[in-house]
């Protein structure tokens, strides 16, 4: 069951390697996004600051979104999707493979470049640990959550609009968490309880999001 | 082995095949036959579990397959129509990625030695391929599959030339000769000996 999980995010991942373009896009998106709203905004460093972690985190939301719709729609197309249903590990296995997978190609670049981003906003350095926490922690939740939308409405027309009217009003607490975290840092007051809620949605998500999402694949699949 | 009681199937609010019965033993070989449209494939789908029926149930060893779910997945080899390959994967890497994930153990020489026998020694990635080389890519899985009891191919011989027609025959007709059980449907009769027909 462990090695076919394996298998599954290896594939994902040479998969991808070998269609970089794919993942380049959606890191392309989350830089230009970030990088747009201080040359919207003007340059004055309170703006900055007060915007910089709500603006990232939209970014990575709307990135994370981005990638959403290539999660099961080119293996349901080629028919790999019915050998994953039918393979020997359980579908709830198998989802959070890809979930896994899908996560190390578009959220994990993000927690890794975000901060470099963040010097535009001129966050100070100590606050990029806090940034990078809460991105770790709400960037899976965003692929497991995300990925019971792409289940959903796979194979469906309109799919990638239905997505994210779908997907993101899900997406609001780990919005308002993430950002909420880095804010409260900066204020000077402890991030621990965001990051606390943030760890705790993860967990909730890791165990309640697999059973969706492969059920919702079961209907897809019909 | 494999029994299939009293199957209804709609589609698309018609009804495609009602009532349909019948038992596949070890060492059996049954073709599903029929026009386009008529069902084939949704019986196929209906066999390994990826449809549920209208109405009645399929049984593997006298079991509803809903309750043995992956125990029963690693019973049978099931190649529908599409074929199930990644275009940006080689034929070896794509073979080995499908015995991953249906658990059986295959190494380097066995994945090269059953691309060799459907006469597929391409590194190429999949993208690169014809239409028939494709198919005989998805086939090779059954060279490496002699242990699986049930195989359920959804028109294995579709897009192959004689050559690669043959062999996949030859191995139809070897897997039955260990006892084990196909499933396959044709439009047109393959001229596989001893094989019972179903025709929707």
């Amino acid at each position: 069951m462990l090695a076919a999980a394996r298998a599954i995010v290896c594939r994902d991942l040479l998969v991808a390697m070998r269609r970089r373009s794919d993942v380049a896009l959606a890191l392309l998106f989350f830089v230009i996004v970030v990088s747009l709203f201080p040359l919207g905004v003007g340059a004055d460093p309170a703006l900055l600051h007060a915007i910089g972690p709500g603006v990232i985190w939209v970014a990575a939301l709307l990135s994370s979104m981005l990638a959403l719709g290539r999660l099961f729609e080119a293996d349901h197309a080629d028919g790999t999707l019915e050998q994953l249903a039918l393979g020997v590990a359980p579908l709830g296995v198998v989802v959070v493979a890809k979930a896994a997978a899908h996560w190390l190609l578009s959220g994990l670049p993000l927690v890794l470049i975000a901060p470099l981003l963040a010097l535009q906003y001129d966050l100070p350095p100590m606050l990029y640990g806090v940034l990078v926490l809460s991105l770790l922690l709400g960037t899976p939740v965003l692929s497991l959550v995300g990925a019971i939308g792409a289940a959903l409405t796979l194979g469906l027309r309109g799919a990638g609009v239905l997505l994210a009217l779908l997907v993101l009003p899900l997406f609001v607490p780990v919005l308002v968490l993430g950002a909420g975290a880095v804010e409260m840092a900066a204020a000077g007051l402890g991030a621990e309880a965001q990051l606390l809620l943030l760890a705790a949605l993860l967990v909730a998500a890791a165990a309640l999001a697999p059973w969706a999402i492969a059920a919702a694949l079961r209907i897809s699949l019909e | 082995m494999l029994q299939a009681a009293g199957l209804h199937c709609e589609r698309g609010g018609r009804a495609l095949f009602r009532g349909l019965s019948f038992e596949v033993g070890g060492g059996t070989l049954l073709r599903i036959a029929g026009a386009n449209g008529s069902g084939k494939t949704s019986l196929l789908r209906l066999l390994c579990g990826l449809l549920e029926p209208t109405q009645g149930e399929v049984r593997w060893k006298g079991e509803p397959i809903g309750r043995l779910r992956e125990e029963y997945s690693r019973e049978l080899v099931h190649i529908g129509h599409a074929a199930g390959l990644k275009d940006e994967l080689s034929a070896a890497e794509n073979l080995g990625f499908t015995c991953a994930l249906a658990g059986v153990a295959a190494s380097d020489a066995q994945i090269h030695d059953a691309l060799a026998r459907v006469g597929l020694a391409e590194k190429k990635p999949i993208r690169q391929l014809s239409q028939g080389q494709r198919r005989r890519a998805a086939l090779a899985r059954l060279a490496l599959s002699g242990q699986v009891p049930l195989w359920l191919l959804d028109e294995p011989f579709a897009a192959l030339d004689a050559l690669a027609i043959a062999e996949v025959q030859k191995l139809i007709a070897e897997h039955a000769g260990r006892g084990g059980a196909v499933v396959f449907t044709t439009h047109q009769d393959p001229g596989l000996a001893g094989a019972r027909v179903i025709e929707l």
